[in-house]
């Protein structure tokens, strides 16, 4: 019990003061500091479905499993980096400037993966488009920037950037799994753009239809899904309660 | 002696929300009967299928949220909601196409937004919304009136078509509706976009055989019979005649501008005026209580809003028509019409 406020308190402070966590939790509560980390990422601050960060990118790539997963990769890549980088040089940076510096630093990054995908994954790069430079402007990278990565330490940013990833990789996989069986009856559809083409076995065909459900490709259907997933969280979450 | 009061609306005709909904039913009723007259049974068929769907989607929804359902089907609410969905869709669209709409009328539509009163969208329109952008197809196949079938479509056929999608000699909804020279729709307006797309003049495409004047009355007889049923909710009260006026004045206003600048281009005021959703949309659709503006003012503003929306998405926009693209738009604005239009309290001075 006192593991899990202790955690939680550092996770509290995030927004106050700058606080090192390891010189607020020593050594044993780690354990539990990880713990609380991924909880916070995966599920209860689920920078998708409960920070609602990062909509743009989420409803408008998702129309199939294989944008999803790409984009997602990427913006897991971007946050564990930008959350280390900025972490570094938590205290070298003026407090006046930090949040230019942090744009800076995650445009950087976003450059670096957009050459990356140009290079290696030049099918996906044309499908997702103007998505992967804009992952720039998604709110939740400089948000954990800001809120964690600016006051904690490297291993700890870290782990938080790789959590907040998988959760928003999650719900963009869910939401892009869901439209594309809904409009095409596929599972990933196009994934060779993305592994290359030993993965085209992983296609999945559910069903043929002539008649393709176009709303959940479109983007209504994008948020209405997410919001029946954020409705799905919340039930989840009042019946862990009782 | 006991002295009767009653709450301050003292209204005479005790009216209550199932009296409402039966009156629209049966103002409904003559636009019906022509478009079954004029286009065939199929229409007979998809108002059943929808209101069997809305009341089992109703129904299912609301022992899910454990509500008592009964009254809420009771109200014909979840019926007429299914009754305008399904005279608004192509009357041989297949069996799937209104049920998919009504489910989501009804279930993401109205209830989840928390069910009768507390929807923003109008349930029949968003849900003819949902299947023109999802099936757009099925949702443009509309036939040509009965006197111009190649081939007779008999109530078997009928039954068959919407089922299965062939009729019992096997032909395709496509194949009634090409084979005869030329296309002939209950909306028109369709074919007028697709000309003027080619480049066709307005006064070339209504020379051609759809528009000679048997068929081009179809959908007129539809509009105005909607209009007499519109008239009698009128007459009864059950509407008032604020949002309606409002929106066919607009509609000959914002229409004749466009068709003043360029008569060749752009379809007459009384064109727009008889053709597609118009009458329907005014009467039956616009003035759904729960999601039209409730002020005098805000309903003169909202029938403008609706009126201008429909001719810009028709005159310039990429579908033929525009009555539910209009009203969801204007939906979206009745909250900010209210709030600036609210009465003043009696009594009070101006502020």
């Amino acid at each position: 019990m006192t593991q899990e406020n202790k955690a939680n308190a550092t996770i509290a402070n995030d927004m106050t003061e700058e606080i090192d966590a390891e010189e607020v939790a020593p050594q044993a509560d780690n354990a539990a500091i990880y713990k609380d980390l991924s909880l916070q990422g995966l599920w209860k601050n689920n920078p998708g479905i409960v920070q609602l960060l990062g909509l743009c990118p989420l409803l408008a790539v998702t129309n199939t499993l294989t944008n999803a997963l790409g984009l997602g990769l990427a913006t897991l890549f971007v946050v564990i980096a930008s959350n280390v980088l900025i972490s570094l040089i938590r205290h070298y940076v003026p407090k006046a400037i930090r949040i230019p510096v942090f744009v800076l630093i995650i445009a950087s990054l976003v450059s670096c993966i957009q050459l990356l995908m140009n290079a290696y994954t030049y099918q996906l790069y044309l499908s997702l488009g103007i998505f992967i430079p804009l992952i720039v402007t998604n709110c939740m990278i400089i948000g954990r920037a800001e809120a964690f990565a600016s006051k904690n330490n490297v291993k700890h940013s870290a782990f938080d950037g790789l959590m907040m990833g998988l959760g928003f990789t999650a719900v963009l996989i869910v939401l892009g799994a869901a439209r594309e069986v809904l409009a095409q009856g596929t599972l990933f559809d196009g994934i060779e753009t993305l592994l290359g083409d030993w993965a085209s076995f992983m296609t999945v065909s559910l069903y043929n239809t002539d008649t393709s459900f176009l709303i959940a490709a479109l983007p209504p259907g994008a948020f209405i899904l997410m919001g029946l997933i954020i409705a799905f969280k919340n039930s989840i979450d009042n019946i862990l309660k009782k | 002696m006991a002295f009767f009061s009653s709450t301050s609306p003292h209204q005479r005709i005790r009216r209550r929300t199932p009296d409402i909904m039966k009156m629209v039913v049966l103002g409904l009723l003559p636009g019906i009967l022509v478009h079954s007259y004029l286009f065939g049974l199929g229409i007979y068929v998809q108002i059943a299928l929808a209101i069997a769907t809305a009341v089992a989607s109703e129904a299912i929804f609301l022992m899910l949220r454990k509500r008592p359902f009964i009254n809420s089907i009771k109200d014909y609410t979840a019926i007429v909601t299914a009754v305008l969905l399904a005279i608004s869709i192509p009357s041989l669209a297949p069996w799937w196409v209104i049920v998919i709409g009504t489910a989501f009328s009804i279930v993401i539509v109205k209830q989840l937004y928390g069910g009768l009163g507390q929807n923003i969208f109008n349930p029949a329109m968003a849900g003819y919304v949902l299947l023109l952008i999802s099936f757009p197809v099925q949702m443009t196949a509309w036939l040509p009136i009965e006197s111009m079938q190649a081939f007779p479509v008999t109530i078997m056929d009928t039954l068959s078509l919407i089922f299965t999608g062939y009729s019992i000699d096997g032909y395709s909804v496509t194949q009634i509706k090409t084979s005869i020279d030329g296309f002939t729709l209950a909306t028109p307006l369709e074919t007028i976009r697709n000309a003027l797309h080619v480049g066709d003049t307005i006064s070339d495409t209504l020379k051609t055989t759809l528009f000679s004047p048997d068929s081009q009355q179809g959908s007129q007889w539809v509009n105005l019979a909607f209009l007499a049923g519109g008239l009698y909710l009128l007459k009864k009260q059950i509407i008032l005649w604020y949002i309606p006026a409002s929106f066919l004045v607009g509609m000959i206003v914002f229409s004749f501008i466009p068709f003043a600048t360029d008569p060749e281009l752009f379809p007459s005021p009384l064109y727009h005026l008889f053709s597609g959703a118009t009458m329907l949309g005014a009467f039956f659709i616009l003035t759904d209580p729960v999601t039209a503006s409730t002020t005098v003012k805000g309903r003169i503003a909202y029938g403008l809003l609706c009126a201008l929306l429909v001719v810009i998405i028709r005159d310039f926009g990429g579908y033929p028509d525009a009555v539910a693209f209009a009203v969801l738009l204007a939906n979206i604005c009745v909250p900010l019409i209210d709030y600036y239009t609210k009465p003043k309290v009696y009594g009070r001075r101006r502020s």
